[in-house]
């Protein structure tokens, strides 16, 4: 199982239905892609990310979604990424749509209207990494208390000292 | 009334419907979960949960840690399982660095992590038949834990945080007469089953406690997130163990059980099920369990044996190298999923190519399954609350991290 490098090449990834299926919605949409260690990863671009969500689920390419998170790069911008892991149960394939957020406007419309799963994923995200969702129906801390200040998740929150 | 209106969604203006708190000190909540109940009678019209009182920051402990550091943590997460956890992020870890794991160490985790999910399913077929009302069977149940808990001893020195689990295998060798007591224990176990289900699958009162309360659909299922027994109990015909093998599962045969009532009932059956597949995939690896390494070849990963590490600079110089640097990562991201008792455990580590991971998320089973909790209590009686909450065997440990 020794490593080989990632493929990010489009054009070499395009017979993956997924892929395929998104290219033809919105070419724009999709910003690249990434197979590495077995797992696909397709980059969408902020605006489409719903579009690309519902998209899948209408086509029935996608009937589950597994997790839904964040990383932040920090000092490095756009510093978030979000990882959407998508699954389909009949195909029994996984699928990562992942979307770069920068550190002033992390922003993103919510998944909450496709998939009520995403509530407290979404809620999550907020809590600790203080990304919003725009139209999630509560979008309030879940894991901290409502007068906590800062998001522990970002990686200028300080790990020391005194608050 | 002004702490009980923290969260505004329960609507307390109207004027037939009353707000009450379940929790976060309640016996039947199975940890420290609180919820806010609105109800018209004895109705529950909408339910609140609020979640985050054993909030630790593990995730972000992690970030702090070497890679083989982590380990222990996840222990924490969902402590009816901990080699589970274990094994969930081993297996990311080892995916991201591209490890191959002997054969051994291979069957020896698999045979670990069913019995972990039979000491799991006991402390749920305990506790949930002692939240219906049916005490005794929590004693029999605790009483095969306790031969579980001595086996989880004896091979990781620990009954309950065991950390035995390594990125490259496994901590040590098992010791002498291991096999032959988790044999005697297998063995003797599906008669154990046989006792439960005696106390409870043919009992009137259990069974008009549990049948059609709290039921969810398929397609309710599917978009609230729910995974595991619970998933497979509306009829979603869908385990990682056998759908997408890890760890060696393709080299067992077992059933996956599957109901389509989505009940409470149904979820009961699918689990004792599970028992029994549990203990049929533990005896196919004691009777397969190959010979060999129980550590990757991989010295720069993997600490050296102590006997080696004493007599062989080389050896020396890695085990020091490990400890006190940690081992570097090839920078990437992966979404490891296993089959927990409770449905999907993830990981999602993001490495930055340097010895301590930039990010490790963890899917916790439980928490997507709370969220359909809501779902499923709407309308039913506040006594069968009690019946849902333990049907879908939330662990408040991994919910909160």
């Amino acid at each position: 199982m020794a490593l080989t490098p990632a493929v990010t090449d489009l054009d070499q990834l395009k017979d993956r239905p997924t892929l395929s299926a998104l290219l033809a919605w919105n070419q724009s949409a999709v910003e690249g892609a990434k197979f590495d260690r077995n797992e696909l990863s397709i980059y969408i671009a902020r605006e489409s990310i719903r579009g690309a969500v519902s998209q899948l689920k209408v086509q029935g390419l996608i009937n589950f979604l597994s997790d839904l998170t964040c990383a932040d790069f920090y000092p490095r911008e756009p510093r978030f990424e979000l990882a959407y892991h998508l699954l389909s149960i009949p195909r029994k394939e996984r699928v990562r749509l992942k979307v770069k957020l920068s550190g002033e406007d992390p922003v993103i419309e919510s998944l909450v209207p496709v998939w009520p799963s995403a509530n407290f994923f979404e809620r999550e995200i907020f809590d600790l990494f203080g990304i919003r969702f725009l139209g999630h129906p509560h979008l309030r801390r879940i894991m901290l208390p409502e007068d906590w200040e800062g998001h522990p998740l970002r990686k200028d929150y300080p790990v020391e000292g005194f608050r | 009334m002004g702490h009980l209106t923290a969260n505004p969604v329960v609507d307390t203006s109207g004027d037939k419907t009353m707000i009450l708190n379940m929790g976060p000190q309640h016996p039947s909540t199975h940890g420290v979960l609180r919820l806010l109940l609105e109800i018209d009678g004895e109705i529950i019209v909408r339910m609140v949960p609020d979640i985050g009182f054993l909030h630790t920051g593990i995730e972000k402990t992690c970030e702090a840690k070497f890679y083989q550091q982590v380990v222990p943590l996840t222990d924490r997460i969902d402590y009816l399982c901990p080699m589970i956890n274990n094994l969930c992020y081993v297996l990311a870890v080892e995916k991201l660095l591209g490890l191959e794991i002997p054969p051994r160490a291979v069957w020896m985790r698999v045979l670990l992590s069913e019995l972990q999910r039979i000491s799991s399913h006991l402390v749920w077929l305990g506790t949930h038949a002692m939240d219906i009302g049916a005490m005794s069977v929590f004693l029999y149940c605790f009483r095969e834990r306790e031969d579980l808990l001595r086996i989880y001893e004896m091979v990781s020195g620990q009954r309950m945080m065991t950390s035995y689990f390594r990125i490259g295998g496994l901590a040590m060798e098992p010791p002498l007469g291991f096999f032959k007591t988790v044999k005697k224990f297998v063995d003797a176990f599906p008669e154990r089953v046989d006792e439960y289900e005696n106390l409870l699958t043919g009992n009137r009162i259990f069974i008009d406690r549990l049948k059609g309360v709290a039921p969810i659909s398929k397609e309710d299922a599917l978009a609230y997130g729910v995974t595991g027994p619970a998933a497979r109990a509306s009829g979603i015909d869908w385990d990682i163990r056998r759908d997408m093998p890890y760890c060696g599962y393709e080299n067992f045969k077992f059933k996956v059980p599957v109901a389509t009532d989505g009940d409470v009932w149904a979820r009961y059956l699918c689990r004792v099920q599970e028992l029994r597949e549990s203990q049929k995939i533990c005896t196919q690896a004691l009777e397969g369990m190959p010979s060999g390494s129980i550590k990757a070849e991989a010295p720069k990963v993997v600490l050296p044996d102590r006997e080696k590490m004493k007599t062989q600079m080389e050896a020396l110089i890695y085990h020091f190298k490990i400890v006190t640097e940690g081992f570097t990562v090839p920078a990437g991201e992966v979404y490891q999923a296993i089959e927990s008792p409770r449905g999907e455990m993830g990981y999602y580590v993001v490495s930055d190519g340097t010895a301590k991971p930039m990010r490790v998320h963890m899917r916790s089973p439980s928490y997507a399954n709370l969220q359909a909790l809501s779902k499923m209590c709407e309308g039913a009686l506040i006594a069968d609350a009690v019946a849902a909450i333990g049907s879908i065997d939330i662990v408040l440990g991994e919910i909160d991290r």
